[in-house]
């Protein structure tokens, strides 16, 4: 997922990644990248649970918006927070 | 987090073990407009296939990497979730596609507003590359190019 972030962003496209492993991130450095407190499979937190889902999204899309960011952004997403916090 | 422990001894010692690709430099796209004029699609490594799509070919060495269109008007209960690893829980994508590909959360969004519109087509690859040579240099460009033609603004990228 990150080697295509990259291709998009090349070809000038905007991309914010989910990130299941902080650590891979932080070797492969994604432009933009949120990492998530969930177990593989589950990406966006729960199925069948769309406020949850969203919750999610709805970071990632910040990250976006976020004209403080610098390349590679690796920012931890904060449960039941209304921002995210940039990562170390 | 996510973390390591979720998985077997002997995957965790290939994922610490392996010689991850590093993105450097690392491009830098900035949000050209808002996002309530920005037009997004949807990029997913859960292998999803479409109804009448072929599979993903599990017998590449390295990994098959390759990618399907995902149409806009795809029905998410119609996706076929065939990510190849056994190292995760499978359960929750094939009750609910929306966990790695959230095709309804972005109409949603496109509904009320929080986004411009929703790209005509998303993108489907195979997770678990070990070989990601022919992603880097013909796939992931050849896959860029569609999402440009299409007038996409933002990615959302969402692994398993």
């Amino acid at each position: 997922m990150c080697l295509v972030a990259a291709e998009l962003e090349r070809q000038g496209i905007a991309t914010v990644a989910i990130v299941l492993l902080r650590a891979i991130a932080e070797r492969v450095r994604p432009p933009r990248a949120l990492c998530v407190p969930f177990r593989h499979g589950y990406p966006l937190d729960t199925a069948g649970d769309a406020v949850k889902q969203h919750a999610v999204i709805e970071a990632a899309l910040r990250l976006l918006e976020d004209p403080t960011l610098t390349p590679p952004a690796v920012v931890d997403y904060q449960e039941g927070g209304s921002h995210p916090v940039p990562g170390r | 987090m996510g973390n390591l422990a979720e998985f077997s001894l002997p995957v965790r010692m290939l994922l610490r073990a392996y010689r991850w690709r590093r993105i450097d430099p690392v491009p830098w796209a900035p949000l050209r407009k808002p996002l309530a004029e920005s037009r997004i699609a949807l990029v997913s490594s859960a292998g999803f296939i479409a109804p009448g799509q072929p599979s993903f070919d599990d017998s590449v060495r390295g990994g098959d990497v390759s990618f399907r269109d995902i149409s806009s008007s795809t029905n998410v209960s119609t996706l076929v979730e065939t990510h190849r690893s056994d190292s995760f829980d499978h359960g929750g994508l094939a009750g609910d596609p929306n966990v790695a590909f959230p095709i309804d959360r972005v109409r949603e969004l496109a509904q009320r507003g929080r986004i411009g519109a929703v790209a005509p087509r998303h993108l489907s690859f195979m997770g678990s590359i070990t070989a990601p040579g022919r992603l880097v240099r013909d796939t992931a460009p050849e896959a860029a190019r569609r999402l440009v033609a299409d007038g996409v603004d933002v990615a959302l990228l969402v692994p398993v």
